[in-house]
């Protein structure tokens, strides 16, 4: 098994791909909707600018299908922040190394702080992220983070820079249980473009740390596309071709997909193809239609109107309440946010809403025994 | 039609015949040539080895038929792999199917033994095709042991019963990264369309034909049957049409 993902993924043409996806007619939407196992070439149709007539009809099938799997249920969790150093640029983002901000890295003390915060709110899912600077930031500094929290929680999952093998094998021994990293774009050309400086200019070996989570064995990998850096049709493609890759390849392991769009943040960049909310539902429940199985999980990022809606319509983990800086919570809620979030409402309102339109809030899925 | 490649051989015929069960040497020969097939199992147990002039293996010496051995009677792993490395050298060849099958009454495979003597036989260099289960997770470990292809059951050996466990057959056709080839269970050549719809690499058939009223008929039903079965799943079957239900619009909110 040393083959990677990127064996695959260079067999594929980004505007090939790209004509494809457009060249799908009713017909072959019709035809994806009909079946009961769906292929990426359904998928295709199901993103394609030829489905959208179909999206209410989408939205009911994703609905279904995922009460089937998942009942009545939707995961909470709320990311913690560590640390908004960061020695890349990437042009999307608030941390970037060349904005002038504060920077910050909790201290035992002060995460502790936060920890108890979040646990006063009744989570006990964590999501642990950093930017990218490891020499302070680095792997000793994540597993003692987690350490020092991990009998707080029940589920430890991290959003940091891709590591190696042996180094996630070596936090799996901390109680990770699993791993967000998002390609952010599946376009190596504009990828480039928009991380020009640090270890994240590297296309290959972030796309190859799905392969090497996998082998390291962690419990579950969530990836993504940051939609709004290329076209969205094509990189939720090349995110679905990733999944089906992985799900064949690490079999023991379970899979999430985030959809994140760009958002406001200091030094903002624009979207260079916009992904409208009408877009985002389609991409949503496309990936429910093709896997019943897959986590699909939504942010804050998103308004409140919009997320009430999204709930019902295949996503099955929500977070709330959510600060993107570091100490956010409780230590330092003026430091800089890594973007802006839009749904502002406490996770009780959350949970309130959750109950009222049917569903039920879990706080505690899963117990990492080690 | 599309080829079919396991390990470094590729086939264009989808259909494996097997030499069990006919009447006479003549007719099984003559049934394999109609059936087109270039894969065909021969029980080791029953080939005579000291005997170059085997008559069995006589008659189906045609330059486009590969020989697939296979362990059927033995009990274990250990066994297994003897008998694998005793095909070898009778017959010249390091493809095995591997069959363990300790219970003499339904000849049902062994997962256990099977996984460890595939992992043993892939060491020694054969290419092993392990008769098993329709167990997913059993093709999974196969899989990552080296087994180049998986040969789950459709029901049990010699029944014709048809795909008795189609729905764990097409979960393991969506996983599987090596060729899946159903074997066992068929037992007419709607059986056989059937499992290539779903998106089997290939079936296995020998009962079928080999009992039937004209073995040689039969063997060109069942080509044509793998063949239209193919065919189909390559220009994607049309499937059956629900009506959407009715009720409360879910993407109003977004107007
Ligand atoms: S996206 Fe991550 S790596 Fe890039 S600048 Fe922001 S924190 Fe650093």
């Amino acid at each position: 098994m040393n083959k990677t993902f990127q064996t695959l993924f260079d067999t594929y043409n980004w505007d090939e791909t790209l004509a494809s996806i457009n060249s799908k007619t009713a017909h072959d939407v019709e035809y994806a909707l009909s079946k009961t196992k769906r292929d990426l070439e359904d998928f295709k149709a199901l993103v394609s600018p030829a489905a959208a007539p179909y999206l209410e009809q989408m939205a009911h099938m994703s609905k279904m299908t995922t009460k089937k799997r998942f009942g009545n249920t939707i995961q909470m969790y709320v990311p913690m922040y560590l640390s908004n150093e960061c020695q890349n640029i990437c042009t999307y983002c608030g941390f970037s190394m060349t904005n002038k901000i504060p920077r910050r890295t909790l201290t035992d003390e002060e995460i502790l702080k936060e920890v108890a915060f979040l646990k006063a709110k009744g989570y006990d899912h964590i999501l642990l992220v950093t930017g990218e600077a490891n020499k302070t930031v680095g792997v000793p500094y994540i597993k003692h983070a987690m350490e020092l929290i991990k009998d707080q929680f029940s589920n430890i999952t991290i959003e940091v820079q891709p590591l190696d093998q042996h180094e996630y094998e070596e936090l799996i021994e901390a109680n990770l249980y699993a791993v967000l990293v998002y390609q952010e774009t599946y376009h190596r050309d504009e990828y480039k473009k928009h991380h020009p400086k640090g270890k994240k200019s590297n296309f290959d070996y972030r796309l190859d740390t799905a392969d090497r989570l996998g082998k390291a064995g962690v419990h579950k990998i969530g990836i993504g596309a940051l939609f709004g850096l290329e076209d969205w049709r094509a990189d939720s493609f090349f995110t679905a071709l990733h999944l089906k890759y992985l799900q064949k390849t690490y079999w023991k392991t379970k899979y999430s997909i985030s959809f994140p769009r760009l958002r406001p943040h200091s030094g903002g960049l624009e979207p260079k193809v916009e992904m409208t909310d009408r877009d985002l539902v389609q991409t949503i429940c496309a990936f429910r239609l093709l896997d019943e199985d897959v986590e699909l999980s939504m942010s804050t990022r998103e308004s409140e109107v919009f997320r009430n809606n999204i709930v019902h319509l295949g996503i099955t983990s929500l977070s709330a309440e959510s600060k993107t800086n570091p100490g956010g919570y409780t230590v330092d809620p003026q430091t800089l946010e890594q973007f802006e979030i839009s749904d502002e409402r406490s996770t009780e309102l959350i949970a309130e809403m959750l109950k009222e339109s049917g569903l039920e809030p879990v706080w505690k899925d899963w117990e990492t025994f080690n | 039609m599309d080829t079919l490649k396991i390990a470094d051989k590729e086939f264009t015929s989808r259909l494996f015949t097997g030499t069990g069960k006919f009447s006479s040497n003549d007719l099984m020969a003559k049934a394999i040539l109609a059936s087109e097939s270039e894969l065909v199992t021969v029980a080791l147990k029953r080939v005579d080895i000291d005997n170059e002039q085997d008559k069995m293996l006589q008659s189906i010496n045609q330059p486009h038929v590969n020989l697939l051995p296979n362990t059927s009677g033995v009990r274990d792993a250990k066994e297994a792999v003897f008998a694998a490395q005793l095909a070898r050298e009778a017959l010249e060849t390091n493809w095995i199917k591997l069959e363990i099958h300790p219970d003499p009454k339904y000849l049902l495979p062994d997962p256990i033994e099977t996984l460890k003597a595939a992992e043993e036989l892939v060491k020694l260099g054969f290419v092993v095709m392990p008769y098993i289960h329709a167990d997913p997770v059993l093709c999974k470990r196969l899989e990552e042991v080296g087994a180049q292809c998986v040969m789950p059951l459709g029901a049990p050996i010699g029944t014709n019963k048809g795909l008795k466990t189609s729905d764990f057959l097409e979960i393991i056709i969506e996983q599987s990264n090596v060729p899946v080839i159903v074997d066992a269970g068929i037992g007419s050549p709607s059986h056989a369309a059937y499992a290539m719809e779903l998106g089997a690499d290939a079936v296995l058939v020998n009962t079928a034909i080999a009992v039937s009223q004209n073995p040689v008929e039969m063997a060109k039903a069942f080509k044509m049957a793998v063949e239209a079965g193919r065919m189909a799943y390559n220009a994607k079957l049309a499937s059956i049409k629900k009506h959407a239900e009715a009720s409360s619009p879910l993407t109003s909110f977004l107007n």
